[in-house]
């Protein structure tokens, strides 16, 4: 497991790009991701698979963040389930989690890896 | 079993109750109901309510479509004229021929008239149905002064309903004092300094000897004791007599002083004829109150059904308002009880009278007064009722708080007591509703019908259901949601009161965690109520829900509908034109809504501001499609061209929308404005509709379609415009301020304590002394209204949020669409998963 090559960070869109305290959409090659910013938390920014697989639409950014307990999630805009932002687990149906991508800023880039 | 022929002579309450209690339990019998009024059963307790603003219509019980739902025959406006008891039939005023195998006697009873010389006289009047009322009102048009003969229970419901007429009241009563059949003398003194506080005029040990014609008046009415009395119309309400001519030709047995005697079988002298409600005499006594008939019809019912079912006495305890003042009376009012001993407080500062008879031992209530407050009144009657052992002090039953006032609480009621008497439904009924699965006042209401009916036992429901949810251990956590410990109402006072204006400043002072899609939504909505900003401003963009974060509502496939505002339904060609244009050229599905609006659908994000940007330009604005606010206000084409229109109702309804748009709510919003009975808009299935009237505007509220339809209840009639406006400015604000979270009007008026009453003191009567303030609070949302797509487009950062990809101008490429009947629909998709699982194999 250890030897598989990672890709390489690259920049995806401007911090200016992003809206605090919810989700906006980029494309990653053919691929939706769903970039959220919360500048208020300790670990400001995530990145999942923008399309819902329950309602299935490219839709995961427009959805409401916020928090379940500990766990910070948004909810679908289709039908509401909530997905983890950190694991992409969905909360209410264990099959059907979505993808992580790593990401960070650097300066007012947003770098992704994935 | 063949089927069994009923013949029911009579349609009133108990007529009525017995037709739709025999319906209901199934049985096979074929039911004919005879009726002398020319309208189906209508609610006489009620009556002077059509003088306060109800209308007439909203007074009936049931129409005929239900009678033919329910296969009964029936026939309004066709009295019976004789029973052939031998043949087993019954002929009516047509000669029409009727047989039966059971015959059931509802004929209720008449006002009597004392035979005083000259009450023949066409100013003298009686009341008791509708059309007596419309006779009333009419002699009322040229009246001054009237005069209610009779200062009884009914006799003072008339007193009110001539105040209500505008006219200088009189009550004439012979007796020595007011309602002296449920009242002793201290309690009926406290009534009568209340009433004529009230400026109704009270006489009593008046014998009338002669009506003649008067000198300031039209009538002057002398008494045995030489003085008179000059008035413009008489309405004799002294009390009432059994219907029982058909009977007495029929022989069947009379009372000594008439009534059809029955036994507790409710059987006649003939075993196959029932006698039931005001009618029947029973052990010697008519039973004047619509509860007991209730149970008379429902006894006979449940014996034709083949169960048992008797009649054997009931309480006639009574409680209500007359020309407001609170008035009580239970068991032996009068102490009249071999050993009665009796505690009696008085207070004529605040005109309040109450007295309770105990036996001598003073254990047990045998009766109770209460005149000018009744809040004792449900525990008392529970103590007589259930012969509970009264606390050692009886005293503090009704004397003022000083200290703690032993009260009986709920749980001290057997299951046998008798909560709510308009239906008859027991403590035990209530507790097996909740052990059914009902888990709210709401759910238990709708379960048992209990305090459906005149209410008064609202307040010891409620009591009864949050006792007996606390004993099953359910805790009623109201909290909105795991980040504020606060129900929707009091996130919204807690907001107002801060002046808070953002979602983090609440959440900073009053809750924990980083919120959610419950709290952001409703907080999102509560600032919207109360500041009006732009609900796309940088504080609130990501709050907002689904279908307002891009002020359009969200389809299965990802993409948007677009419905632009059309108010009333009123739209030029030009208009009209501008839609299909815009529709072809961002080649758009298009679909009239039930709304009377245009849906545009098919849009992606990145199109909406474009889209907008050609219907702004062209003069349209948004219609809050997306939002829980005010959507439409639907109408029909009224006076203007219709034959039949009375107001101009397409009027009404575009200055209705245009001030009410933009509010946001709890819930979505709907309204209509019919120009005539005929109700074409279909405002009555409106949160608030309003149909016109000869005289202006009659109002109803809380009505909604959806999952669970309900029609609106009549609110208030023949407004002015001025006047609907103003109420349905408090109506409105007093819903936003006080309904719960996604709570729709007819849910948040059933669950207020005291329903459409206390809503009709809140608002027309402003009790709680906020009418302005709602009425300030609405123009703050009128003022500051601002068609948010125009704002979105003409603000760069507002705009630029609709993208589809921060990064790229590459369209979706998950959105397809296929094309059916001409035009375009998202095209199916198989389950992410499930694709997956098939490209695996």
């Amino acid at each position: 497991m250890t030897a598989v090559t990672q890709p390489d960070w690259q920049a995806i869109c401007q911090r200016d790009d992003l809206v605090a305290g919810g989700g906006v959409c980029a494309l990653l090659g053919q691929e939706h991701v769903a970039l959220f910013y919360l500048p208020a938390q300790e670990r400001s920014l995530y990145a999942l698979g923008n399309y819902d697989p329950i309602g299935c639409a490219s839709v995961l950014s427009r959805g409401i963040v916020g928090s379940i307990g500990e766990r910070l999630v948004v909810a679908s805009p289709l039908y509401k389930q909530h997905f983890d932002l950190v694991t992409g687990e969905c909360l209410e149906e264990a099959s059907a989690a979505v993808p992580v991508y790593e990401v960070r800023l650097d300066g007012d880039s947003v770098l992704i890896r994935g | 079993m063949s089927e069994l022929d009923i013949v029911v002579i009579g349609n009133g309450m108990v007529g009525h109750h017995f037709v739709k209690t025999l319906v209901e339990s199934g049985a096979p019998v074929r039911i004919t109901v005879l009726g002398e009024e020319p309208r189906p059963a209508y609610d006489r307790v009620h009556l002077s309510d059509v003088f306060g603003g109800s209308a007439p219509e909203a007074l009936a019980l049931t129409d005929r479509e239900t009678y033919e739902s329910w296969g009964v025959q029936a026939h309004f406006g066709e009295p019976v004229s004789s029973i052939d008891t031998a043949g087993k039939a019954v002929v009516t005023s047509l000669g029409r021929r009727f047989s039966y195998d059971k015959l059931v006697m509802a004929t209720g009873s008449y006002p009597f008239v004392p035979p005083v010389p000259g009450h023949e006289h066409k100013r003298c009047l009686t009341y008791r149905t509708i059309d007596d009322l419309g006779e009333i009102r009419a002699r009322a048009k040229d009246s001054r002064v009237g005069v209610v003969v009779g200062g009884g229970l009914l006799g003072l419901e008339c007193a009110n309903a001539l105040k209500n007429l505008g006219l200088e009241t009189h009550v004439v009563e012979f007796a020595p004092g007011l309602m002296g059949v449920q009242l002793d003398p201290g309690g009926s003194g406290m009534l009568r300094r209340k009433i004529e506080a009230l400026d109704v005029r009270v006489h009593t040990g008046k014998n009338t000897s002669n009506i003649g014609a008067g000198d300031s008046c039209a009538l002057k009415m002398e008494f045995a004791d030489d003085t008179e009395l000059q008035t413009d119309m008489i309405v004799f309400s002294a009390g009432i007599r059994p219907r029982d001519e058909l009977a007495r030709e029929a022989g069947l047995a009379l009372g000594e002083r008439g009534g059809i005697v029955v036994n507790s079988s409710l059987q006649t002298s003939d075993a196959d004829i029932y006698a039931i409600g005001e009618c029947a005499l029973y052990e010697g006594r008519i039973y004047g109150l619509v509860a007991p008939g209730y149970r008379m019809a429902e006894a006979v019912a449940q014996q034709i059904a083949g169960s048992e079912g008797a009649f054997t006495g009931a309480d006639m305890s009574t409680k209500l308002k007359l020309l407001g003042v609170d008035v009580g009376s239970i068991g032996d009012a009068h102490g009249r009880s071999p050993g009665a001993i009796s505690f009696v407080f008085s207070d004529e500062r605040k005109e309040v009278y109450k007295r309770i008879v105990t036996s001598a031992d003073a254990k047990h209530l045998l009766g109770a007064v209460l005149v000018g407050d009744c809040g004792e009144y449900d525990s008392l009657l529970q103590y007589h009722l259930n012969d509970i052992e009264l606390p050692a002090e009886p005293e503090a039953l009704i004397a003022p708080a000083m200290g703690d006032a032993p009260v009986l609480g709920v749980a001290a009621l057997p299951a046998t007591a008798t909560v709510c008497s308009c239906h008859n439904v027991t403590k035990g009924d209530i507790v097996s509703a909740l052990d059914q699965g009902c888990c709210d006042l709401a759910g238990v209401k709708s379960a048992t019908a209990a305090s459906t009916g005149c209410g008064g036992c609202a307040a010891m429901l409620k009591n009864l259901v949050e006792d007996e949810l606390a004993a099953r251990g359910v805790v009623v956590d109201k909290s909105l949601c795991e980040h504020f410990p606060y129900t929707r109402q009091e996130l919204y006072h807690l907001v107002r009161v801060g002046e808070l204006k953002s979602f983090d400043a609440l959440l900073a002072a009053h809750g924990r965690g980083s919120g959610c899609d419950i709290c952001k939504p409703a907080v999102a909505s509560i600032l919207a109520s109360l500041w009006n900003d732009h609900v796309l401003d940088a504080a609130h963009a990501t709050l907002q829900d689904t279908n307002d974060r891009f002020l359009a509502n969200m389809q299965k496939d990802g993409t948007y509908s677009i419905v632009p505002r059309v108010a009333g339904g009123e739209i030029t060609p030009d208009k009209l034109v501008v839609l299909g244009e815009v529709a072809k050229k961002y080649d758009l599905y298009t679909k009239i809504t039930g709304g009377q609006r245009i849906d545009l659908f098919g849009a992606r994000v990145e199109q909406l501001p474009l889209i907008w940007r050609e219907l702004v330009d062209a003069g349209f604005e948004t219609g809050h499609a997306y939002g829980k606010a005010l959507r439409t206000v639907k109408s029909c084409v009224g006076s203007t061209w219709c034959r039949y229109g009375v107001q101009d109702s397409v009027g009404m309804a575009i200055l209705i929308e245009n001030r009410y748009k933009g509010l946001r709510a709890p819930h979505k919003l709907k309204s209509a404005v019919s120009g005539c009975t005929r109700e074409c808009a279909e405002a009555q299935s409106k949160d608030f509709g309003v149909i016109a009237t000869e005289h202006g505007w009659n109002l109803y509220v809380c009505g909604n379609g959806g999952m669970k339809p309900r029609h609106a209840d009549l609110f208030a009639t023949d407004l002015d415009d001025a006047t609907l406006i103003r109420y349905i400015d408090r109506f409105l604000m007093f819903y936003v301020r006080t309904a719960d979270r996604l709570q729709r009007t007819s849910t948040w008026m059933d669950n207020l304590e005291g329903g459409i009453d206390y809503l009709r003191e809140v608002v027309i009567e402003d009790s709680l002394g906020i009418g302005a303030e709602l009425e300030a609070q609405m123009a703050h949302v009128i003022d500051s209204y601002q068609c948010e797509w125009k704002t979105t487009i003409d603000d760069p950062q507002k705009a630029r949020r609709f993208r589809s990809f921060v990064n790229s101008e590459e369209q979706d490429n998950t959105v397809t669409f296929v094309t059916e009947r001409e035009q375009k629909r998202p095209g199916r998709k198989v389950k992410a998963q499930a694709q997956r699982i098939a490209v695996g194999e």
